[in-house]
């Protein structure tokens, strides 16, 4: 049998669905799983093999968990949760039981999801795009995440960002809030939308922020791995910053400290002398 | 003079502020603008919205109003007698920068300090300013943590926390002999007052009173504070315990530490040597097994005593206290489990859970999420008993690496 899921609300149609079948007490192995325009399996017309029927009841911690393991980008997913709700269902595990290969296989795969969202809220650059003459501020940005977040990582910026109206496009889907409504749609342009002249000041905050004598690469890049760099407006900026250090450091040991300008001396006097009398 | 623009000022501001340690934009309320009303939110965890090739996250936008400044602490880069360029923003500079930085998903919020012009007051009600236009005006829902002035007058740390979700006040130095001597100007008595102060707020905001009526909202993040590392001669012993007597008398969320770092243009008071990063590190790692794992500050370090700059200081207590172990995974009790080298509290949470459903086995360990190498010696369960280890002599130097990996340049 085959099961073809669509491309937005892809977890809430796997739900209904690995219901409808659990009911039905199709087997897992019986099914073949897929999202959007796949073209058909010659092989699923087959009927399933009817076993028991099955009533899927479980815990809040496996419903959360398993939509969003769902999110990830492995195809072998829809196929192994649907296996694994029915061996919950049937107590064959317990949700959380890491020494189950499949179990951990998809706590796993959760907590790479739940990364990818933190990153995308952390990572997504808005350009201000605000049309001559507008009423609201409208911003746009380009993101590419490595799993199908963008669905439930959305409604964080609609909370956050709710006077304005903001688009983020992503190669699969783009998620759009105008006039506090959010709406959810395939992508169409896959372009990032034009630098806008704040970036330049971002870029002078990122340069003078650092501190070239307590440079370490390595936790850097293992928080901002160079995958996300080519959309942030800040990070071509990193091979310079890192080069010049040991050289502005050494500036900084080399350089002779100056006597106190003697007029500002007088004025520390005065002052030193008012704090003692209040 | 040529007055200098935004972005000048933003440059020389920001370098002046990357002496302070805390970005964080965590705890505190939960607020959002879903209402379409204002802008900005709190989800109580806080994001780093990226990172500095000093490997520091970047959440906030942490500026200094001014870094013109009329004290002489000689550990600080803005200091009156330094020769560093001086700028100053105006309120409507800072509040434009906030807003455009949020608005693009730069950041969390802003972390506003000061150098002191004119008068501590002048400083902290400017301060102020910022943080009410950025409220009341603007509508602003993010994060705001502002260093607060210790000197300030009364009603002006009162309206800072009515705006700031967090504030703070830096202890500086570790001992108040070596505050009196690196910065003249400043008292430890002024300094634990502003924080009795922010403390004593901090619980009135939370209670209700026998009517009901709530007293004004007041910093619901709390307030941390910020130690400079390595600029006097202060023992590891000595400054965790002054940690520990600030979380206790004065319920701080956090301390920082930072290793004092060569500045420009720096005072001849001053050792100009490499920041003494790793001792920064196990001094962090120190202040977590004092919050998060119940361990007191002697037990750490004693006073006088430095930390062991080659071992984290847990596994250092577990090597000093070999009496205790190995422990047995299936029985052992919360607070002794956490005592494991290479078990952390989410893993401990594991055990105890999985414990009520079966004995675990070695094997089940790796899953968990336990540093096996870390705990082996310390252990006994099913699959696993470490024999001789744990009275091993040598076994400090199964972990110590050999003396040539430590630097971190």
């Amino acid at each position: 049998m085959q099961i073809v899921l669509p491309r937005i609300g892809t977890v809430a149609a796997w739900r209904a669905e690995a219901r409808r079948l659990a009911a039905a007490g199709v087997a897992p192995e019986t099914v073949i799983w897929s999202v959007g325009g796949a073209a058909p399996d010659l092989f699923a017309t087959a009927p399933p093999v009817a076993a028991s029927s099955v009533t899927l009841t479980l815990p809040r911690a496996a419903v959360d968990g398993l939509e969003t393991a769902l999110m990830h980008a492995e195809p072998e997913r829809f196929a192994r949760a649907y296996a694994l709700v029915l061996r919950l269902a049937r107590r064959q595990v317990r949700w959380g039981d890491r020494s189950d290969p499949m179990m951990r296989r998809v706590l796993d795969q959760e907590k790479a999801v739940r990364r990818d969202i933190h990153k995308m809220h952390a990572f997504v650059r808005f350009r201000e795009v605000t049309p001559p003459g507008a009423n609201r501020r409208a911003f746009a940005a380009w993101f590419e995440p490595d799993h199908h977040i963008v669905e439930a990582a959305a409604p964080f910026f609609a909370r956050r960002f709710g006077d304005m109206d903001w688009l983020i496009a992503t190669p699969t889907l783009t998620a759009r809030f105008e006039c506090g409504e959010m709406q959810i749609s395939e992508t169409t342009e896959s372009k990032p939308p034009p630098a806008d002249a704040t970036e330049h000041l971002w870029r002078v905050y990122f340069a003078n922020i650092f501190n070239p004598a307590r440079l370490m690469v390595q936790a850097m890049q293992s928080n901002m791995p160079r995958k996300y760099w080519k959309n942030l407006p800040e990070a071509d900026l990193i091979p310079d910053l890192i080069r010049s250090a040991p050289a502005r450091v050494m500036a900084m040991q080399e350089a002779e400290a100056r006597a106190p300008d003697p007029r500002l001396q007088k004025r520390m006097r005065a002052i030193a002398a008012q704090r003692s009398k209040g | 003079m040529v007055s200098k623009s935004l972005s000048e000022k933003l440059a020389i501001l920001a370098d002046a502020a990357k002496y302070d340690a805390s970005c964080a934009s965590s705890g505190g309320e939960r607020r959002n603008s879903r209402d379409g009303k204002g802008l900005g939110s709190t989800t109580g965890a806080g994001i780093c919205h990226a990172w500095a090739p000093d490997g520091r996250c970047i959440s906030l936008l942490k500026i200094l109003l001014t870094n013109f400044c009329i004290y002489d602490c000689a550990y600080c880069i803005n200091r009156a007698s330094s020769g560093v360029e001086r700028a100053r923003f105006t309120v409507e500079e800072v509040v434009t920068l906030t807003l455009e930085f949020y608005r693009r998903n730069y950041i969390e919020g802003l972390f506003l300090s000061s150098g002191i012009i004119r008068s501590p007051d002048d400083t902290m009600a400017e301060m102020v300013r910022v943080a009410r236009t950025l409220r009341e005006r603007e509508q602003f829902r993010g994060y705001i943590h502002l260093k607060t002035i210790p000197d300030a007058a009364p009603d002006l740390l009162a309206e800072a926390g009515k705006w700031a979700d967090r504030l703070s006040i830096n202890v500086e130095l570790p001992t108040e002999t070596w505050l009196s001597k690196l910065a003249p100007e400043k008292s430890v008595r002024t300094i634990h007052g502003a924080m009795a102060e922010v403390k004593a707020r901090g619980e009135a905001a939370k209670d209700r009173t026998a009517r009901g009526t709530r007293a004004p909202r007041f910093a619901p993040a709390g307030q941390s504070t910020q130690m400079i590392i390595g600029a006097d001669p202060a023992s590891d012993g000595e400054i965790l315990h002054r940690s520990a007597r600030l979380y206790g008398e004065y319920a701080l969320r956090r301390v920082y530490y930072s290793a004092f770092s060569p500045i420009p243009d720096a005072s001849k008071m001053l050792p100009l040597v490499r920041p003494p990063l790793v001792r920064e590190h196990r001094l962090y790692q120190a202040d977590w097994l004092m919050r998060n794992y119940g361990f007191a500050a002697p037990e750490i370090a004693a006073p006088g005593k430095n930390l062991d700059l080659e071992i984290d200081p847990k596994l250092a207590w577990a090597l000093a206290n070999r009496q205790h172990f190995p422990l047995d995974v299936n029985r052992a009790p919360r607070e002794m489990l956490l005592r494991v080298p290479g078990i952390g509290p989410r893993s401990v949470e594991r055990i105890l859970k999985a414990r009520r459903y079966r004995t675990l086995r070695y094997e089940d360990l790796a899953a968990i999420g336990c540093v096996i190498r870390h705990a082996e010696p310390f252990i006994t369960l099913p699959g696993w008993s470490p024999r001789g280890l744990p009275d091993d002599a040598n076994l400090r130097a199964r972990f110590a690496p050999p003396p040539e990996q430590l630097s971190l340049f």
